[in-house]
């Protein structure tokens, strides 16, 4: 639904040249949730602005439902007539909210649509409409000024949504908010996405986002996307630094013996199978670290245990729980701690 | 002088600079509103960055500030004659008094519209619109209660400017102070044109203030207000 290849950009400021990005291939499929993370200067919020070209990319293309829009004529601050209809099909929500303090919610949400050029009456059906779907029917005649943060960001969605967009792209939608309306806001794009067929391209620096509403991720650093996949390949991939980060496990190696990092997705996480093991094969294990949670509507679970002896000493039990359908790393052998904290999002 | 023989030389002169101010006021919120919106589109940043449009309309716009507004009223003499057919009373002073406020008027705009928040630019971009439409639906509505606030600045500084109109024998409340309260010792007369001149300034930021208030939407207050009112 979203593709761009090889997209790069370079700032020039007063002689010198930043690149923001360098080389994104960046492919959102059709109806899913796709999150972008990475700390501030990482180039997320370039990749984003490229993708309705706010930003026009200085090489490099980009397919939004099909239509290249690096194709289309027009400056970076003025666009041709082609991309502006272009633009009418891709929502987009903003941090700040980007609200007319001027007009009241119910006017906020028919600009768009005095924009593509709709009759009145249809405008207000409309709007009427989009206010309900976000939960904010009773609120049509305040303004902004009267709103909360997430009842301005509702607002924000449901002007978005007004051009009945197929793909909208969230620029740190709930970074401005507090956890408990982040939740709400997640909870409504989620809504949104499975019963409007949305796509939904995020950008965040916030991995509980990834975790509560994502079904794919990309990490990025430096202008590039270091890792990318469903959130299910990822955290099947041992070596996934996106993994370590939805679940961190702190960094408690213990001093000697093998430490194992179990990682359980579905149904084997309603298992008992560490006291199977421990049953079995008359082992001491002693649990270092373990948490469960719900990520992207999956259970998904990870376990860091800790067994006597050397890896060769475990190759049984190891076998046994990879039997099982679980995922085994090998983090640590007898002392020699090779894992250390790779702090991603630090 | 007593009150009667005041009375017709006030009111003439009341008229008098009404006019001029009112004229030189709408020609000013013509021509001044789009300058000061072409300064902030064509600067660097803007939509329709334009580096020698910039410069040029900024030199325009600084001349015509820098300019007394005595000079200008002499100075645009062989212009007015054109512009109205004459060189003398009320209807010549509205020409000097009109240049003189529309680059004044241009600047306040400018900074009026630079100050709409840069996201909502890009919000009206990203659903589609046009540079048009974002001045039309983001910057001009966004800025208004500044617009409005910047224009009563404008009408009082004509008034003040409107009283060296009787250069050109232009008239108004402000030459009747000279003529008579100065050049005459006629005190008390002046007095109470200076009163009246303080009264229509007043009344003029008074209306001012009330329409910028019923415009702005931003702070909690207003909300407060329009809650109560509703409740």
């Amino acid at each position: 639904m979203i593709t761009t290849k090889d997209l790069t950009k370079v700032y020039t400021s007063r002689g010198r040249q930043v690149s923001a990005l360098r080389g994104v291939d960046l492919h959102v499929r059709e109806g899913e949730v796709y999150g972008v993370v990475g700390t501030s200067g990482a180039g997320k919020s370039t990749l984003i602005r490229c993708v309705n070209m706010l930003e026009r990319p200085t090489s490099g293309t980009v397919t939004v439902a099909g239509v290249e829009l690096t194709a289309l004529r027009g400056s970076e601050h003025r666009a041709g007539r082609e991309l502006r209809e272009a633009r009418r099909r891709i929502g987009m929500v903003f941090q700040h909210f980007n609200l007319l303090s001027s007009r009241t919610v119910q006017e906020n949400v028919e600009l768009p649509l005095e924009i593509t050029g709709l009759d009145r009456a249809a405008r207000r059906r409309r709007a009427a409409e989009l206010l309900e779907l976000v939960g904010l029917g009773g609120k049509a005649g305040a303004y902004p000024g009267q709103l909360s943060g997430g009842q301005k960001q509702r607002v924000g969605i449901a002007r978005a949504l007004a051009g009945d967009p197929k793909v909208l792209l969230s620029d740190e939608a709930t970074s401005a908010l507090d956890p408990e309306t982040t939740r709400s806001i997640l909870g409504l794009l989620r809504t949104l996405n499975q019963e409007l067929g949305l796509t939904v391209l995020l950008i965040t620096h916030e991995m509980d986002v990834v975790k509560s509403v994502c079904d794919s991720a990309a990490l990025m650093r430096d202008g590039r996307i270091v890792e990318s996949g469903t959130l299910t390949d990822l955290l099947s991939d041992g070596t996934s630094e996106l993994a370590r980060e939805l679940f961190p496990l702190g960094d408690s190696a213990g001093p000697d013996g093998t430490v194992l990092e179990i990682t359980f997705q579905g149904d084997s996480s309603g298992r008992p199978f560490i006291s199977q093991l421990a049953r079995t094969y008359q082992i001491d294990l002693n649990i270092l670290g373990a948490a469960v949670e719900t990520i992207g509507g999956r259970q998904v679970g990870r376990m860091r245990v800790q067994l006597p002896g050397f890896h060769q000493d475990n190759v049984v039990p190891i076998g046994y729980l990879r039997e099982q359908g679980l995922q085994v790393d090998v983090i640590t052998e007898t002392g020699a701690n090779a894992f250390g904290s790779k702090g991603v999002l630090a | 002088m007593t009150w009667d023989d005041m009375q017709p030389l006030l009111h003439d002169a009341t008229i008098e600079t009404l006019q001029m101010v009112g004229i030189a006021t709408l020609v000013t919120l013509l021509l001044g509103l789009p300058l000061g919106i072409l300064l902030v589109l064509t600067d660097r940043g803007g939509l329709l960055r334009n580096r020698p449009v910039n410069k040029v309309v900024g030199a325009i716009v600084n001349v015509g500030r820098s300019l007394p507004f005595v000079i200008l009223l002499v100075a645009l003499i062989p212009f007015t004659r054109w512009v109205v057919g004459t060189s003398i009373g009320w209807q010549a002073a509205t020409v000097p008094l009109a240049v003189g406020a529309i680059p004044f008027y241009a600047r306040l705009v400018e900074t009026a519209v630079r100050g709409v928040d840069g996201g909502l630019v890009e919000a009206v971009q990203a659903m589609g619109g046009s540079t048009w439409a974002v001045v039309r639906k983001a910057l001009l509505p966004e800025a208004l209660p500044d617009l409005v606030s910047a224009l009563t600045t404008t009408v009082i500084a004509l008034i003040g400017y409107s009283a060296m109109a009787g250069t050109v024998g232009g008239g108004g409340l402000g030459n009747l102070a000279i003529t008579y309260g100065y050049m005459r010792f006629e005190t008390g007369f002046m007095i109470v044109i200076v009163i009246e001149l303080v009264v229509l300034v007043t009344l003029v930021q008074l209306i001012g203030d009330l329409v910028v208030r019923r415009l702005s939407h931003r702070g909690a207050a207003t909300g407060l207000l329009a809650r109560l009112r509703r409740a």
